[in-house]
């Protein structure tokens, strides 16, 4: 197509340099290439799943400057600069499972375990988004605004919707996280 | 997906060269719609230029009493904003109904009104599709339409546009601001949509690049009682069969003010004015509000296998109406 001399000639990689679970990395991307790409191929942290590329079930969650994003729609190269968890950084250094992981061995919440670490990052920053304050679909209205929100099972499963689990494993999936939340019942 | 040049915008200014430097750009937003269509072959920019780090991404209140969205706002962040909350509910709602956590974080509040159509054949590049490739026909038509459009399509496109949030900004009488080389202007939300008609790959009034600023919401409609509905497949997750937005003002045992707005009907959120001046000044009572959604949704086409979503459309309205009043419904007129 003598694409070389078209609109397409224009350089197509660029630097971009993303910190990590706290290791930064500074790599030359094909701007087509999407985070989750990168981490999978090129920094061999294969936690995070690709399910179907396009954003429709969550097992790509990653949290990027703290918020929980499917990664398999984020371009590398727009996100120079950024902080990304994976849920291999979850348990740190220490070889301490993080709480959340703790409870989905605890509650036995999964079967073939593909959509578990998306499901974990989800969790993660859904807790935090509770904290913060921000509502839900399943919320009270009428709830005030800019305080924690309680997570009961209702909102564990509309906070989890982006997460889907093809073996079907939610209602253990949300006894974890509830167990996580302080509210579980035994 | 074809290689493409990527240009991180500094200012709006910026941008806009960037823009025009590189005939067939496109801008990115959050990109949760846009980089899922290049995926598809859909979209094939030439070039992105990535807007993401311009100063747009606060909520500011103006002196005149109205609030302004910057356009980079994520759609969490707007939904959970205490003034949006308490001033404007059904914008909060509308939000919170739409897609999933994970895509809330990343889609921001200009980019939910820019995302496309989730027409299967629109999204299929081997199929007709006039609003992809103007003059290729629309298979949608004989083909799989439940979630198509029952009011304003035309013989060229019978697709819907997908925002919820787009239906809340639309019955809060909200307006969007635009940057161009021309300088900024704003449009009623109401008409920031277009119907197909001829034009089906036109979904906005936007001209080519021009860029989402801000959204602004007015002072009017600031406080008084709104609530947004939406009725899907599933209970979360999934975009909308029919929903409604409504803000609705009662004052001396009248409506004073209304704003109703349909999602998932039409190709833009369908702001229903004929029923809006059927309720002004009449008593709030749930037959005036069947009356008024009949009369609305009278105009209504429904292709095939979507008459559905006329009864389900009015019943939302309804609903929301009903439980909007002030200190509960009046009572049914045959039960008085
Ligand atoms: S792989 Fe990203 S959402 Fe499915
Ligand atoms: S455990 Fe198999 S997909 Fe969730």
């Amino acid at each position: 197509m003598g694409s070389e001399h078209g609109p397409r000639s224009a350089p197509h990689r660029s630097e971009t340099t993303l910190r990590v679970n706290g290791k930064p990395h500074t790599l030359t991307v094909d701007h087509r290439r999407v985070l989750l790409d990168v981490l999978r191929e090129d920094l061999d942290l294969t936690g995070a799943k690709k399910g179907c590329d396009h954003g429709q079930c969550g097992a790509c969650t990653v949290l990027v400057d703290g918020r929980r994003v499917n990664s398999c729609l984020l371009l590398a190269v727009a996100l120079d600069g950024s902080d990304v968890t994976t849920v291999e950084g979850l348990s740190g250094d220490g070889e301490d499972p993080h709480p959340l992981q703790r409870a989905f061995l605890d509650r036995d919440a999964f079967q073939c375990g593909y959509c578990t670490p998306g499901q974990i990052c989800s969790a993660l920053g859904a807790l935090a988004e509770a904290e913060s304050g921000h509502p839900s679909h399943v919320t009270d209205p009428g709830a005030p605004s800019g305080r924690p929100v309680a997570l009961d099972r209702d909102e564990i499963r509309e906070r989890l919707s982006g997460n889907l689990c093809r073996c079907g494993a939610y209602p253990r999936i949300v006894d974890a996280v509830q167990d996580v939340t302080g509210t579980g019942s035994t | 997906m074809d290689t493409f040049a990527y240009v991180r915008a500094g200012s709006l200014a910026e941008a806009a060269e960037a823009f025009a430097a590189h005939p067939g750009a496109r801008y990115l937003g959050g990109g949760t719609n846009l980089v899922d269509l290049m995926k598809l072959g859909v979209e094939r920019p030439t070039a992105l230029v990535d807007v993401t780090r311009l100063p747009l991404a606060e909520v500011t209140e103006l002196p005149d009493g109205s609030l302004r969205i910057g356009a980079l706002v994520r759609n969490s962040d707007l939904a959970a904003h205490p003034l949006v909350r308490d001033r404007y509910p059904a914008l909060s709602q509308a939000v919170l109904a739409g897609a999933s956590g994970q895509l809330r974080n990343a889609a921001t509040t200009g980019g939910n009104l820019l995302q496309r159509t989730r027409c299967p054949y629109f999204q299929d590049v081997s199929k007709p599709c006039n609003k992809r490739e103007p003059g290729n026909g629309c298979a949608a038509r004989e083909g799989v339409h439940r979630d198509h459009a029952v009011l304003g399509h035309s013989e060229h496109c019978i697709a819907t546009h997908p925002s919820d949030l787009a239906v809340a900004l639309a019955a809060l009488d909200a307006e969007v601001e635009l940057y161009g080389t021309a300088g900024v202007r704003r449009v009623a939300a109401a008409g920031f949509h277009r119907l197909p008609g001829e034009e089906p790959e036109r979904d906005t009034v936007i001209e080519p690049g021009e860029i989402v600023t801000a959204v602004v919401l007015p002072a009017a409609t600031a406080g008084l009682p709104s609530a947004y509905r939406k009725a899907r497949d599933r209970a979360s997750y999934a975009f909308a069969l029919a929903s409604v937005a409504v803000v609705l003002e009662v004052a001396d045992g009248v409506v004073a003010r209304v704003g109703i707005a349909f999602g998932a009907l039409a190709h833009r959120p369908w702001r229903a004015r004929r029923a809006e001046e059927a309720l002004l000044g009449a008593a709030p009572t749930p037959a005036a509000f069947e009356r008024a959604a009949d009369l609305e949704l009278s105009e209504a086409r429904p292709l095939r296998d979507n008459a559905y979503k006329v009864p389900l459309a009015r019943n939302l309205a309804v609903d929301v109406l009903t439980r909007l009043v002030p200190d509960g419904p009046v009572p049914h007129e045959e039960d008085s």
